[in-house]
This record gives structure tokens, sequence and C-alpha cells, in this order.
């Protein structure tokens, strides 16, 4: 933390947070130590964006009082449009400004054992099993400041936990709501999927603000075991003045699948990565997501997938749109260790440019420590092809539809991996918006 | 309901800087089939592309009306929209837009805002072109023209024309890549359209074609101009004797404008 963090999150200040939750003693403890780690260790230094004007200081840890939501129709439309309210039976979780207000499962998935909760829940009743996947195996604590700032300041999240050989057919939906302009999401989820379950897990970040300046800092940690399938789709949109950092990390055991589907909608300033270890032999992963610039954001895009296991598969997928003055950069970067004999790593990085001031780069790495792999990628940035308009419009569509109609089916490939139909017309919504 | 009359006068075209069309003079009204034949490289696609309004076609000379209008003064979909349609030789390909949407988002544009389609009514009208052309069915979900063939390529093409019903038709070498069977099934979409209220361009290389669609007028071009126009008996002379014959009687050597076009 900066110096002025420090002072005012201080040991005492974290402490007096995390009993003031009723946390257990070895959350507490992880929280001082990575407060006191966040001091000493040095901010992430994203490839080819320089974020050392960012703001990632002005926040405020805890909200004002929170109004609590009665009813799911009570919701304002920005929010409830992403809840599909003709079903009968959620699997939703709603926190707004970080406190659960929200919480629906099947009867027959807890019944067998599902957990599907906001993480200090889940630290009250499952305190072993959080531990044992929080902040562990998956992200560090001290892999840059804002890993450790984030495990000292954690102010919410959820938990998913599917035991051996459930297969969940609904999609989990979580949604975090940041009402309150200046608070922070210091958020961090956890998937786990024991061996031969499968869940589909779908996440939302949504706001009701735009300018006012604060921070999103948010973790998600997905384990997929033997035979395990994840699926995991995400639309995120935080305002303009919030400054994002988002970490999603996979790892995948022997025959494992993870799906990720993300639609990276910011609007203010972000480094988003999302890495996966195909540690398991046959393990799989897509790494899908699409995303607009828009206004003046810069963005750091990262996808990686590092190759482990032997006949692991790796597929990155980037789409990206930019326009007014925004900046990005997409990193697609596939790796196999020694030993993943038989491994595939393939990538894609595209960027379609909008305006003249927009600048967009796509940046392919392939690293590659075994003789008998295959791997491949594929990166382009450039406009709309003017011959693919002139056909369209040659079928009497306007110039504007028929742009329309090329951006969309350009990142139709992630929005149509999205698995619940409201949310996937919600982030065709956000899209349209966002270039319109 | 009497057709359209589309008039292209002294119609010169360049493409980066190099003249391709050098004065064509050409008249199309509803119920007329006119043919245009010639050999490679002499004019007869830049002139299909011209008319439509393609983005690397600049007219430099000459006028292009359509029922009196100035079609030149008109963008893309202006042109579409007062009733001209361009079969496309190489038609784009457009990732992530099923068939199905764009055919959908093609009839609208014609139809006042707030009157669209019915969507059942869409469906219909589709599948019974799609029969009608023998398509399987299933290309109306898949991305337009993302990884079709030749032949379903053209297809779509033809699917499109009959389903947006243009009072003027240009088929821009419609035929090339289409074996006997897709070339039949194609004839027939487009003789299926033959009414006054319809008038259609046939740009083609082959004699074939014609032997299914019969043409009232045929046209030659080249060196960028139509050098020759009579009525259907042309084809057979030319199939039968080539080109030679045009090429002594106007006294020209290289009938191609240079480069391919």
């Amino acid at each position: 933390m900066s110096v002025e963090l420090v002072d005012k999150y201080s040991v005492d200040y974290i402490t007096a947070f995390s009993k003031a939750r009723q946390e257990p003693q070895w959350m507490t403890d992880l929280r001082v130590a990575a407060q006191q780690k966040s001091e000493s260790i040095a901010m992430p230094k994203p490839d080819k964006t320089n974020i050392t004007r960012w703001d990632f200081n002005t926040f405020q840890h805890q909200a004002n009082e929170t109004e609590r939501v009665s009813s799911l129709v009570d919701l304002p439309d920005h929010i409830k449009k992403f809840v599909d309210l003709s079903k009968q039976q959620h699997n939703l979780l709603l926190l707004k400004n970080q406190t659960n207000v929200h919480q629906a499962l099947a009867p027959d998935l807890s019944d067998q054992g599902v957990i599907f909760t906001d993480i200090f829940t889940a630290l009250a009743e499952h305190s072993e099993l959080v531990k044992k996947y929080y902040m562990t195996e998956g992200v560090q604590v001290d892999e840059h400041k804002l890993t450790a700032v984030h495990a000292a300041l954690m102010n919410g999240g959820a938990f998913v936990y599917v035991p051996k050989n459930v297969v969940i057919d609904e999609p989990l939906q979580a949604i975090f709501w940041q009402d309150d302009a200046e608070l922070a999401l210091f958020n961090h989820v956890i998937i786990v999927a024991e061996d031969n379950s499968e869940v589909t897990y779908v996440e939302n970040y949504l706001t009701s603000h735009q300018e006012t300046k604060t921070v999103a800092n948010v973790i998600a940690e997905v384990f997929a075991k033997d035979n395990a399938s994840i699926s995991f789709g995400s639309v995120d949109h935080f305002a303009h003045g919030t400054t994002t950092y988002i970490n999603r990390r996979g790892i995948g055991q022997r025959d494992a699948k993870i799906e990720w589907a993300l639609g990276q909608m910011n609007d203010g300033d972000t480094i988003s990565e999302n890495v996966t270890h195909l540690l398991g032999d046959q393990s799989v992963c897509y790494a899908k997501a699409v995303s607009v610039g828009r206004g003046d954001q810069t963005q750091n895009f990262t996808a990686k997938i590092v190759n482990h296991g032997k006949h692991s598969d790796g597929i990155i997928l980037q789409h990206g749109v930019m326009k007014d003055s925004a900046t990005a950069i997409f990193h697609g970067i596939g790796k196999i260790e020694h030993g993943g004999t038989k491994a595939n790593a393939e990538q894609e990085s595209r960027v379609l440019m909008l305006s003249k001031h927009a600048r967009g780069d796509a940046n392919p790495i392939l690293l590659i420590d075994e003789d008998d792999v295959t791997a491949g990628h594929a990166a382009s940035v450039g406009r709309v092809d003017p011959v693919q308009l002139y056909y369209l419009m040659s079928r009497g569509i306007s110039k504007q539809e028929a742009e329309r109609l090329i951006i969309h089916g350009f990142l139709a490939p992630v929005v149509n991996e999205i698995p619940i139909t409201s949310v996937r017309e919600q982030l065709t919504d956000v899209i349209e918006g966002k270039v319109y | 309901m009497s057709g359209s009359t589309l008039e292209i006068k002294d119609l010169h075209v360049e493409i980066e800087g190099k003249e391709i069309l050098k004065g064509v003079n050409l008249t199309v009204k509803g119920g007329e089939f006119h043919a245009i034949m010639g050999p490679n490289g002499t004019g007869k696609s830049t002139l299909a592309s011209a008319i439509m309004g393609h983005p690397k076609y600049e007219v430099t000379k000459g006028q292009i009306l359509m029922d009196g209008e100035d079609v030149l003064e008109m963008e893309v979909d202006e042109r579409a929209q007062a009733g001209l349609f361009l079969a496309m030789q190489y038609p784009s390909e457009i990732s992530g837009v099923t068939t199905s949407d764009f055919l959908r988002s093609s009839i609208n544009a014609h139809r006042e805002e707030g009157d669209e389609i019915p969507l059942m009514k869409f469906i219909k009208e589709m599948d019974a072109a799609m029969d009608y052309l023998e398509m399987d069915k299933n290309m109306a979900q898949r991305y337009l023209n993302e990884g079709f063939s030749g032949g379903e390529k053209k297809r779509n093409e033809i699917l499109q024309l009959m389903l947006l019903k243009p009072a003027i038709g240009i088929l821009d070498e419609i035929d090339s890549g289409l074996d006997i069977d897709a070339l039949k099934v194609v004839s027939k979409g487009i003789n299926k359209l033959r009414s006054e209220a319809f008038g259609c361009l046939i740009i083609t290389h082959y004699q074939r074609l014609l032997n299914y669609v019969t043409p009232d007028y045929v046209h030659v071009m080249m060196q960028g101009r139509v050098v020759k126009s009579g009525g259907p008996e042309l084809v057979e002379r030319l199939e039968s004797e080539g080109y030679d014959w045009i090429k002594q009687e106007l006294g020209i050597e290289d009938e191609t404008v240079g480069i391919d076009a």
C-alpha cells in the first residue's frame, strides 16, 4: 500500500474489520500479514502499459448504510435486467455494496452439498474449505502490491463448491452491484469443482454511477479437479471513474475443462489478466474474451494458458473493439512447460479500430519448452473492411447498421458463449451502448 | 406494375488510376434480360461493380440513371433502395452474422421503420426460397458466406435476389464455378423472377448459362466498351465461332484493358 493507505488501513483497522465480521483467526492473520507485505512489494508492471500514474488509492473501503433489497422485482431497472425474473428458480447471489442482499440456490443442489454463498458466510460456515483454496494454490498474496492489498482489504465475494459427481445444469449467477459510488470492490471469488462435477457460473460487475473516483481489485480463483468442468462467464462493467485490477486464475487437473467467456466492458482504466494452468494430462482450457474500449480509457489485457499436462489443450481467443481515443493492448500467451508432450497451444487476437485516435495492439507470445507439441497464433489490428461494408450496404442496409452487424459479428464468438440468456442479451446491450 | 429503367451513358471508370471502362452505353428496362459477354479482362465485372458503387472503382465520366435519378449521387445502400441488386462474383464473408439475420436485416432495410417483416412470415418466405434453390436449411444459421463452397455462395446470392425482388438485377458471373446441377438450380431461380417488373443484366464469360436463361439482348464487351449488340442468335454464333471474328471485324488486336477487370 502507499504510505497514506498503510496509515489509513493499519493493522489495527484490518484486525477490527476482520473481527467485526467474526472471521476465523487464519483469515485475520492472512490479512495482517498481507498488509505488512504490501508496504514493501512493488506494483505489477503490465507489459507495454505504464500504470505509475493510475490512481489505486482513492476509495472508501466500507459502504455507507446499504438498503436491503426486499424483492428482486424492486431492483432498479439497470440491475434487474440482468436477472431473468420469468424463471421459477434462480441460483442467484446478489451483493449490493458487498453485502449479501439476496441468495437463492435450488434445494436439490444444497441437498447434494453444493455451496453457493458470499465469501463471509462461507468463512463462517466452511472455514476449512475456504482456507484450503483462498490464495494458496491459485493467486499468491505476494505476487505484487495489488494482490497483497487485495488480501488485506478483501471486502466481499462469492464461494462456490460443487461436490464430487454433482452436475449442475442451471447456471449459478452472481451479481456484484456497486451502488455506493466511492466504495471499492476488493472482491474475491472461489470456485471449486470436485472430481467429475460440472458447473456454469456467470458473474456481473455493475455500478450505478460514472465519474466518482474509486477502485476495483478483483480476484477469482477457479479449481477444476479430475474430469471436472467449469464454464465461467462474466460481464465486467465498472464505471469510468473506477480504476480496475482483475485477476482470474484457473487450475485444471487431469481431464478437467475450464472455459472462460469474459465480456470486458469496463469504462475506466483496467488491467485484466486471465491465467489458466493446465496441470493435468488431457486438461482443456478455452479462454475467450471480448472488450470494447471507448473515451480516454487505457486497458491492458492478458490471456495466458500454461500447459503442464500431456495432451493438454489451450485455446485463447480475444477480440477487441477500440473507439474514440481508447488504448488497449491484448497479450496472448501460450506457454508449454517441459514434459507437456503432445500439448496444443492456439491463440487468436484481433483488434478492430473504429477511430483514428484509438490505439490497439495485439501481442501474441508462444513460449515452448517441449519438443513434441503443436502451437499456433493469429493476430491482427485493423479497421472495418470497406468491402464487407459495401456488400452489406448493397442489400439496402444503412452504413451504420452494416457497421453494427460487423461489430456484433466480430464480438459474437464470446457473446454467444455466455450461458444465461438474460446476461447474454445484456452484454449485447452493453456493447451497443459502448459502441454507439 | 411496370418496371424500372437503368440507363448507362458514356461510362468511364478507373481503378487505382487505371481506366477500365472507356465509354459504356447500355439501357436495361423492366421485363428485359440482357447478357453481357466477352473474354476475360474486358471490363464486364467493372461495369457491375461501378453500377453498385464498389469503393475501389471511381467513375470519371458519364452517367448512370435509374428511372431518371442520378445513381452516382447515391450511397451504396440508396442504390439498393432505388431497386438495384448485384449478385456478386466474390461475396464477402461476414463472421458472427448469421445468413438468416443478414437476410432479415436486408428485407427490413427495404421496408419502413415500424413495418418490419413479421418473423414467421420471414421464415416462411426464406424456407420457400431455399427449397426452391435446393439449399441446405442449416445454411440460414451459418455465418454469412463463411466456409461456404463456391456453389453455396452463388446460391446464397440468388436467394437474396429472390427475397429482395429488386427492379433491376445484375448478375456478375453467377455461373462461374458451378457444376451443371447447380447451374440449373440457379437458372431456375433467375427465371422465376422473369416479369414485366424485373429487368436483368447477366454478365458471363460462358455461353452455358444462357442455354438455361434466354436473354432478349446480348452485348459483347472488349477494351472497356460494348462493341457488339444483338439478339439471342449472337450467343450461338459466339459459341460456335468464339470472339475472333468480332476482333477481326473491328480491327481489335488485344481485346483486354490491360489488367484483370
